[in-house]
């Protein structure tokens, strides 16, 4: 009798450039998600070596603990400047910012302007999750109307607070732009297209075409107040009308690029 | 090199430039706006990096980013500007990397005014951005000093892992006068271990200023604070003039020392024995050559282009050994040597008493003789 012969294949293992240790990031939360794919496109690119991450301040602060890579830490809103700091100082690495819709939308929205303005050769992964996760839960400019948060206990009121901000959509006006798109991290499939988009924004830099942008729609269930599952479900059922996916500045030649 | 008719704000670019700049980040504002202006035209031209910036907030936060990669790189502003920085500055300090800060200082506070002042000692050599930090301010008082002290900033900084400031006021900035500027070094090819330019063959480099244990924290305090204890012992720089037989002794930097200079100088014609002890770094800032003097001289006379920011560090160095005199311009005004001689001469015939309120008296003067009318 003979045994059949089996073959054995790995279809799944921890990216090397994300490091084998627990994150600080709460249950449920899609950071970890959005990590695993930066690191997917890192390894799959063979760039870690020359890659220099900035992380930003909110939940991502902690995000040099987990990258294999080169990384510095931005003040508040300021990555984007930080980037721009380094990659223009050597021109052939690889540099990303991580930067929560606190961090760029609000206080960082000079700096993440005029970087795709200047049509800087650096790659922005944009996290919103409409709230301010790291301080607790405040009022972010993504914030949903009629939206609960600490700060705005009875709903966001647009008549006093103002509208949500579409940040992607603000950028893709910008002639310095050259990719930006939003996808979500709400299921599988949409996980896939937003790791797709990742690699495509990291290739763009790669490839010297310019300024690359993914926002991901992304949850935060424990200031949401929801479990995991549920935050999930509010991504798709109120989150993704306001902020639709899509892609909104896909430059001629990112547009001719192929990536194998 | 030979002799050249140079204007500050030019003369500090360019020694820059050729003391191995990489990396040139900066926002126009007046009164440094041609250091600006002269990088955005060389630093291209010798294939180097020239960035001008959306704010002085995005400016030091490029800085940031390329003093991570151990570049040679610097900014410069003016006093506003300056404020915009500290946030940045602070990071920077807590980061534990290189970087060179020229202040050219106007008036102030708020918008205030283009005039040359030292408005911004507080800010500059007591700190301005948050947490103990302590970076090297050097304060030229003239365009040579200006291109040496450019030159030394980037040593300095290097040295120590420092923030260093160039601290002009618009004076130094605008003026033009004969200098020499240096050979042009070769550029580094070697950065530091730490520098955060891509993990290549090595373990991956943090650069952060986030301690978030308090035990962690306060031993990045520590580190910092010796590392400050080493700059003040190696770096205290001044330069003395009619000290040797001195009773009064004033103390300026920057032009304001430089017209105390000249009025020493009237004064010493005339018999008087004073002399001027002019600080070049403000932080370290000279203390014990200060305390030593104390011991000889009957008073001290602090003239600065402000309210008496310096004047306090000097009452600190001079311990109550001798009164301390104050006399300054603010708001953008320049003291006339005259003015600072007719002080030298009050005190020659009528010394202050130990610890007069000196500020509430000079306050007086100023209101009687100078300025516009009442306040």
């Amino acid at each position: 009798m003979t045994t059949p012969q089996v073959q054995r294949q790995i279809v799944y293992r921890r990216p090397k450039a994300l490091n084998d240790v627990p994150t600080h990031y709460c249950p449920g939360c899609t950071h970890g998600i959005a990590h695993r794919l930066v690191a997917e496109v890192l390894d799959e690119m063979g760039v870690i070596e020359k890659t220099i991450g900035v992380a930003s301040v909110g939940c991502s602060v902690f995000g040099y603990n987990y990258f294999e890579c080169d990384f510095v830490e931005a003040p508040h809103g300021r990555a984007p400047a930080m980037a721009t700091g380094i990659k223009r100082v050597i021109p052939d690495s690889i540099v990303f910012t991580y930067q929560g819709d606190g961090d760029l939308v609000s206080i960082g929205m000079g700096e993440i302007t005029h970087a795709a303005a200047r049509g800087e050769n650096i790659t922005v992964v944009f996290i919103n999750n409409a709230i301010y996760g790291m301080t607790g839960g405040q009022m972010a400019p993504t914030t949903l109307p009629g939206q609960k948060t600490t700060s705005s206990q009875n709903g966001r009121d647009v008549k006093r607070m103002g509208y949500p901000i579409r940040m992607s959509e603000m950028l893709a006006t910008l002639d310095g732009a050259s990719y930006v798109v939003r996808r979500s991290l709400h299921d599988p499939a949409n996980i896939r297209k937003a790791k797709k988009a990742i690699r495509t924004a990291f290739e763009v830099q790669h490839q010297g075409l310019g300024f690359s942008l993914v926002e991901l729609l992304s949850t935060c269930p424990i200031n949401w107040g929801m479990s995991p599952v549920e935050a999930l479900k509010w991504v798709e059922e109120h989150m993704v009308p306001v902020y639709p996916l899509g892609d909104y500045k896909v430059s001629p030649t990112v547009a001719a690029l192929r990536i194998r | 090199m030979a002799k050249e008719l140079l204007k500050g704000n030019i003369a500090i670019a360019e020694a820059a430039i050729r003391a191995g700049l990489e990396a040139y980040f900066g926002y126009p504002i007046t009164p440094q706006t041609e250091l600006l202006e002269w990088m955005s035209k060389r630093m291209p031209e010798l294939g180097r990096i020239f960035l001008q910036a959306e704010s002085e907030l995005a400016a030091i936060n490029m800085v940031y980013g390329a003093a991570c990669t151990g570049a040679r790189v610097m900014s410069s502003s003016s006093s506003p500007g300056v404020s915009l920085m500290m946030e940045g500055l602070s990071y920077i300090a807590g980061t534990e990397v290189p970087m060179v800060l020229v202040d050219v200082m106007r008036g102030g506070p708020g918008l205030g005014n283009i005039a040359p002042s030292q408005g911004d000692y507080f800010q500059m050599v007591h700190g301005g951005g948050h947490g103990d930090y302590y970076p090297i301010a050097l304060a030229p008082a003239s365009v040579q000093e200006a291109i040496d002290l450019t030159v030394l900033s980037f040593d300095l900084a290097e040295k120590y892992r420092s923030i260093v400031f160039v601290l002009a006021d618009g004076s130094i900035g605008q003026m033009m006068e004969p200098a020499e500027l240096p050979e042009m070094r070769p550029m580094k090819k070697e950065y530091p271990a730490w520098a955060t330019r891509g993990a290549q063959g090595r373990p991956r480099n943090i650069l952060t200023s986030i301690y978030v244990d308090a035990e962690d924290e306060e031993q990045t305090n520590l580190r910092l604070l010796r590392r400050w204890k080493e700059i003040e012992t190696n770096e205290v720089r001044y330069r003395a003039y009619y000290l040797d037989d001195a009773e009064i002794v004033v103390v300026g930097f920057g032009t304001a020392g430089r017209v105390a200079l000249s009025a020493v100088r009237t004064a010493r014609a005339q018999g008087i024995p004073v002399g001027l002890l002019r600080p070049i770094t403000l932080r370290p800032f000279p203390t014990q050559q200060i305390r030593e003097l104390a011991k000889q001289a009957q008073s001290f006379l602090v003239v600065e282009m402000n309210g008496g920011q310096m004047l306090d560090d000097v009452r600190l160095a001079v311990a109550g050994q001798a009164p301390v005199d104050f006399y300054g311009r603010m708001g953008g005004v320049v003291p006339m040597s005259e003015e600072i001689e007719r002080e030298i001469q009050r005190l020659a015939h009528n010394p202050v008493p130990l610890y007069a309120d000196v500020r509430q008296a000079w306050m007086q003067r100023l209101l009687q003789t100078k300025t516009k009318g009442a306040w």
